[in-house]
């Protein structure tokens, strides 16, 4: 399954995004499943831009911002919890685990966290099984 | 502006059930405003009805469509084009918008994706509230600006009832009691005196008992020859 | 069942009801018919209530009416008695021969508007008053001091409402759940305490009675013994309202 997995992460460029570059440049290694999409800050992603992803193909979606009180436009990881809480509503009235939307805080330094956050999604999927829209999406 | 909020989705899916094309026509002026129908509402819905469609094989075409007023014929017609093939359209402008799209295009299916609620204005983000009762004649003057029909939930004229507790109304603490307002806000003009009358039981003929009011202003009304160069127009 | 029905089956067992008719669930069309026909039955008191909000019913989804309030049926009746017309004008043949009584809720905010109101609801027709249930006695006090002030006692019969509690679910239902209610924290802390609390609920009835007589401008009082009517002749006797005294 591990080879068909298409995990999406809108990271912000502040703190997830340095934090997935800083593991790898300590090399610590993580699924390659995860698709990275760097935003300049998660407060940039909308419902729609989560949707679109299931559509496209993915298995699972996360959004990771900067830690709380840490963004550095305020209030943009606040804004993106809200929107995945939304998307998560959204996704269970279409049929879609909601489980298979995150929001994550993770701050530039925590070079460990990132590839925590790949394997908690991996390990969703792996439960879940791939994503339902698979079997009908050409 | 009108208050409107999105149907469940699960609804709106049992709507258009069988049909195959299907527009998703939205409202950029009040429901815009209040989140449920402008430009960004049409697309999430499109998308989640396209997802709904591909994880339940319905095979569902769906398009997108967003005028400025879908209250206004002349905006309405900017989307003739879209509407054409269509089996069904869910439109997410208010019902007003829904019905005008519905007499212009009357051999096309109008479903209407929102609940409209009332006529209000955005409190804070994401708080909608209700402020005109649209009786007809309106009793603001006497009332401190703050409209008893739509705000108190007996509509009194000569309130407040006996279960106004703490500036709350009795049939929901969350809900300030209209009454209670009115009496603060009259008390800061000076104008206690308002309150002391009795308020005689209201002429409700302006209200909508009698169906579907209609206002005409005589000066903008065309004559026949007006409205005979204007179809020329169009 | 209706008010008007069972003011009628009252009548029919001898006693005088008071009639209410709320303008929740009828229009002034309504209203005044029925008190047309309630007084050619012999109904002679009738309670203008603007009604509880039927999301407190268990018919929450029903539509409610609301054409008029309460102040507005005491004046629609007033007309209609002492004019000999109805609303819209019309001249009456006979005037409908009824006491209006309204209801007042000594309790209920804005505190400082609430007498005034009482003022507005006897401008407009009412003759007796019956209020919400006192259990602070001290701010219904204070409240009947306001009213003797503006001289509304001598304009209208003022009478006190009590309940009798029948249990601490009661006691804590009526004073979280009802609107309008307030049930000082002493009150519950004493039924709480007793054993026997049906005796305990009389018994503070009693009391209350017996501390209303004495507040001046008080003209009676109304026992609302919820669910529990068969206790009202014990309360009344015990009172001494029973047999009627002479006054």
């Amino acid at each position: 399954m591990s080879d068909r997995m298409r995990i999406v992460g809108f990271c912000c460029s502040h703190g997830a995004y340095s934090s997935a570059d800083l593991a790898g440049v300590m090399r610590i290694s993580y699924s390659p499943s995860v698709m990275i999409i760097r935003v300049p800050c998660a407060g940039r992603i909308d419902v729609l831009h989560i949707l679109r992803a299931f559509r496209d193909g993915a298995d699972a979606v996360f959004v990771a911002g900067c830690l709380e009180g840490n963004c550095h436009f305020e209030y943009g990881n606040f804004e993106a919890r809200k929107m995945v809480e939304h998307a998560k509503r959204l996704l269970s009235d279409i049929g879609i685990e909601a489980e298979r939307v995150e929001m994550f805080n993770v701050a530039s330094n925590q070079a460990w966290r990132f590839p925590e956050i790949v394997g908690e999604m991996v390990s969703r999927v792996d439960k879940l099984g791939l994503s339902p829209l698979k079997k009908v999406i050409k | 502006m009108i208050i409107a909020e999105q149907k469940p989705l699960t609804e709106i899916c049992r709507i258009v059930e069988n049909d195959h094309k299907i527009l998703v026509a939205g409202c950029k002026s009040c429901v815009a405003i209040c989140l449920a129908g402008g430009e960004k509402e049409v697309g999430i819905l499109a998308e989640s009805l396209r997802l709904y469609s591909d994880l339940n094989n319905k095979e569902w075409e769906i398009s997108e469509v967003v005028v400025e007023r879908q209250c206004e014929k002349e905006w309405v017609r900017e989307i003739g084009p879209s509407i054409e093939g269509k089996d069904s359209v869910v439109s997410i402008a208010c019902g007003v918008g829904a019905q005008v799209v519905q007499e212009l295009y009357p051999d096309a299916r109008i479903v209407s994706g929102l609940n409209t609620s009332n006529m209000g204005a955005p409190d804070e983000p994401g708080i909608f509230l209700e402020k005109c009762g649209g009786c007809g004649d309106c009793v603001l003057h006497l009332t401190g600006g703050i409209c008893p029909i739509a705000r108190c939930a007996k509509s009194m004229l000569n309130g407040p009832c006996g279960g106004s507790q703490n500036g709350k109304c009795e049939v929901n603490p969350d809900t300030p009691c209209a009454w209670d307002q009115i009496y603060n806000s009259l008390k800061r003009l000076g104008r206690l005196n308002l309150i002391e009358k009795v308020i005689p039981p209201k002429n409700w003929i302006p209200s909508s008992s009698g169906g579907p009011r209609k206002i005409v202003r005589a000066e903008a009304v065309l004559t026949p020859e007006e409205k005979k160069t204007k179809e020329g127009v169009d | 069942m209706s008010s008007f029905a069972s003011s009628l089956l009252c009548l029919q067992e001898g006693a005088e009801p008071v009639m209410q008719m709320t303008c929740r669930d009828r229009n002034r069309i309504a209203l005044q018919s029925d008190l047309l026909g309630a007084a050619a039955l012999g109904i002679k008191n009738v309670l203008c209530l603007s009604g509880d909000h039927q999301r407190f019913g268990n018919q929450k989804e029903a539509k409610n009416v609301y054409d008029i309030d309460s102040i507005q049926e005491l004046q629609i009746f007033r007309t209609m008695r002492d004019e000999k017309t109805v609303w819209g004008g019309d001249k009456l043949e006979q005037a409908p021969n009824v006491f209006l009584g309204a209801t007042e809720n000594p309790f209920a905010d804005p505190l400082e508007f609430r007498v005034m109101r009482l003022g507005k609801k006897i401008t407009a027709g009412a003759e007796f008053i019956q209020t919400q249930a006192v259990f602070d006695i001290e701010r219904f006090e204070r409240w009947m001091s306001d009213v003797r002030e503006r001289g509304l006692d001598r304009k209208a019969h003022i009478l006190a409402g009590v309940v009798p509690l029948k249990s601490l679910g009661a006691a804590k239902y009526m004073k979280t759940k009802v609107p309008g209610m307030v049930i000082p924290d002493s009150t519950i802390e004493r039924i709480r305490a007793v054993g026997d609390v049906k005796s305990e609920g009389v018994k503070m009835c009693v009391e209350k009675i017996e501390q209303i007589k004495s507040i001046k401008g008080v003209h009676g009082v109304h026992i609302m013994a919820i669910a529990w009517e068969e206790i009202v002749p014990e309360i009344v006797q015990k009172t001494g309202l029973y047999p009627r005294p002479n006054v």
